[in-house]
């Protein structure tokens, strides 16, 4: 389990600073197909990282939600780097990202319906006995709806951590993204949500285009959070306590003590909630 | 029957510039389009970036937006076949060779060989380097010294290092450009940098022979053979320096 404090994406570009002052800073998180060569650098510095801190491995290649079985060798290779790391938290995203023998490098969408479930949750059964391990499955950013989706996206991600166990990472960039995309209230995504499936939350930033129906946002991770989406943080904290929390920031990389200070942000969030909860109880 | 495959299969056609999968909506469905577009531009961007990261000095020397067009091209001949994409490039090379629009740049082909062996070069197994000591007793007609995973020779056609070495961050033009074919030593060393490295014939002959199991003593005669006045003790000591020795047996 992941401690229910601020962490971050670890990029290669910040160790020397992390290993100078990682104050506050509760877990790194990379993802597993960073680190998946035979050594040098990527082995040494994430070696290092584990030694002294809580780790998150987060699977961006696995597509899950593709029509054909997981790659059985990217599978192996998943449970190397686990087996290796022994993280505390392994993740991946209800999304596709291959087809056939080909890598789409992207987090695709898909329809929600009965079909896709059920394949969903085969996928899932499967990575989790692959990797002897509970996984965390996190919402995706989408920029379109299919006609054919009819399951609502809350009820998906919940049955499906009700049928395999597995736990949910809620994005809530995502959440906002997805939902002003598509017009909708993302409060009334999250209040549909049963906030005790969630191990993990993602924080991240995002780029807007206009639309002539209004703004179109993308999950550029190339930004600071955006105060709605940090207003509606705060919200998912008060309703379910303090949980571990991760700050996305992989292009536009800024220098350390930004993102650090993103972190410290949602961890004052986090203690204000614990100050909250302790006077309450 | 399952809809999925066929879902996948249309949406990924429409991808590559085929017509949009059917089924798509948005509240205003005259958007269907831009929207559809966003998943066309992150992955022509996702595929030019990753490839940037593996070829900077072929980046560097195109420019960004030819470079972009260039991703785009290539990734049409060779797609990644792979989620670890440091894996993506193998063919980069040889595409450049025979990418018309830069025929006048035959060189382009050797700098991204360069490019490519030292991604391999960083993410190769770790060895630990030997004892320079084992130098002081050892017999040179019987030692064989193992080079480190990361340790690559490439033969090329252009004077490639040189071009490469002068499109370094800090680096300033040298003189002319030598002309002809260069020999590249590309290394991991102890600090995990992968410097580049031009060999005359001697050098090149050396780590050859050295790549192929000759024992030392052999390693220099061919060295010898191929350089008359060749000297192998200054590239012995760069290559103990870079911990690149991680194998000596008698």
């Amino acid at each position: 389990m992941l401690p229910a404090a601020p962490g971050v994406g670890f990029k290669p570009d910040h160790f020397a600073a992390i290993r100078k002052d990682a104050a506050g800073i509760g877990f790194f998180e990379v993802h597993a197909e960073n680190y998946m060569g035979a050594g040098g650098l990527p082995h040494a510095q994430l070696s290092a990282l584990r030694a002294d801190h809580p780790l998150s491995i987060h699977g961006v290649g696995l597509s899950i939600g593709g029509s054909a079985g997981l790659d059985a060798a990217h599978l192996t290779r998943l449970r190397q780097l686990c087996d290796r790391y022994e993280p505390d938290s392994f993740s991946e995203h209800l999304a596709w990202s291959s087809h056939g023998a080909e890598y789409l490098n992207d987090l695709l969408p898909l329809p929600y319906t009965e079909e896709t479930l059920a394949l969903i949750c085969d996928h899932v059964d499967q990575v989790q006995a692959a990797l002897g391990r509970r996984m965390l499955l996190e919402n995706p950013a989408t920029y379109l709806q299919f006609a054919n989706s009819s399951i609502p996206e809350t009820e998906f991600l919940t049955r499906i951590a009700r049928r395999t166990g597995c736990g949910l990472l809620l994005d809530v960039n995502n959440v906002f993204v997805s939902c002003t995309n598509h017009r909708s209230d993302p409060r009334a995504w999250l209040a549909a949500l049963p906030l005790d499936l969630v191990g993990e939350i993602h924080l991240g930033g995002h780029d807007a285009e206009d639309l002539p129906s209004g703004p179109l946002l993308i999950d550029s991770h190339g930004a600071a959070v955006a105060d709605p989406v940090w207003t509606l943080y705060a919200e998912v904290v008060d309703r379910a306590g303090p949980l571990p929390t991760l700050v996305e920031w992989d292009n536009d990389l800024p220098d350390w003590p930004v993102l650090a200070a993103e972190a410290a942000r949602a961890g004052a969030i986090l203690a204000q909630e614990r100050r909250h909860h302790a006077r309450a109880s | 029957m399952p809809a999925h495959p066929d879902f996948i299969a249309r949406f990924e056609a429409g991808l590559r510039g085929g017509d949009l999968p059917p089924g798509l909506t948005a509240r205003d469905p005259a958007e269907v389009e831009r929207r559809f577009a966003v998943y066309r531009n992150n992955q022509a961007v996702g595929l030019s970036q990753a490839l940037a990261l593996r070829f900077p000095v072929i980046r560097r020397l195109v420019g960004e937006d030819f470079f972009a067009a260039l991703a785009r091209a290539y990734a049409g001949v060779e797609r990644p076949v792979s989620p670890v994409l440091a894996e993506w490039g193998a063919g980069f090379s040889e595409f450049l060779d025979r990418f018309p629009p830069l025929a006048a740049y035959p060189y382009m082909g050797d700098v991204a060989r360069i490019e490519y062996a030292r991604g391999r070069a960083f993410h190769a197994a770790d060895a630990a380097p030997v004892d320079p000591a084992v130098f002081a007793m050892a017999d040179p007609g019987r030692l064989r010294l193992g080079l480190h995973p990361s340790v690559t020779l490439l033969s090329l056609a252009h004077p490639a290092v040189s071009i490469w070495q002068r499109n370094q961050p800090g680096a300033g033009a040298k003189g002319a450009l030598p002309a002809g074919p260069e020999t590249a030593l590309i290394l991991r060393d102890t600090t995990f940098d992968v410097p580049v490295r031009a060999l005359d014939v001697g050098e090149a002959a050396l780590i050859g022979a050295l790549l192929e199991g000759a024992t030392l003593a052999g390693a220099a005669e061919q060295a010898q053979a191929a350089l008359s006045d060749h000297n192998p003790q200054p590239l012995l000591v760069a290559l103990l320096r870079a911990g690149a020795i991680t194998h000596a047996e008698e």
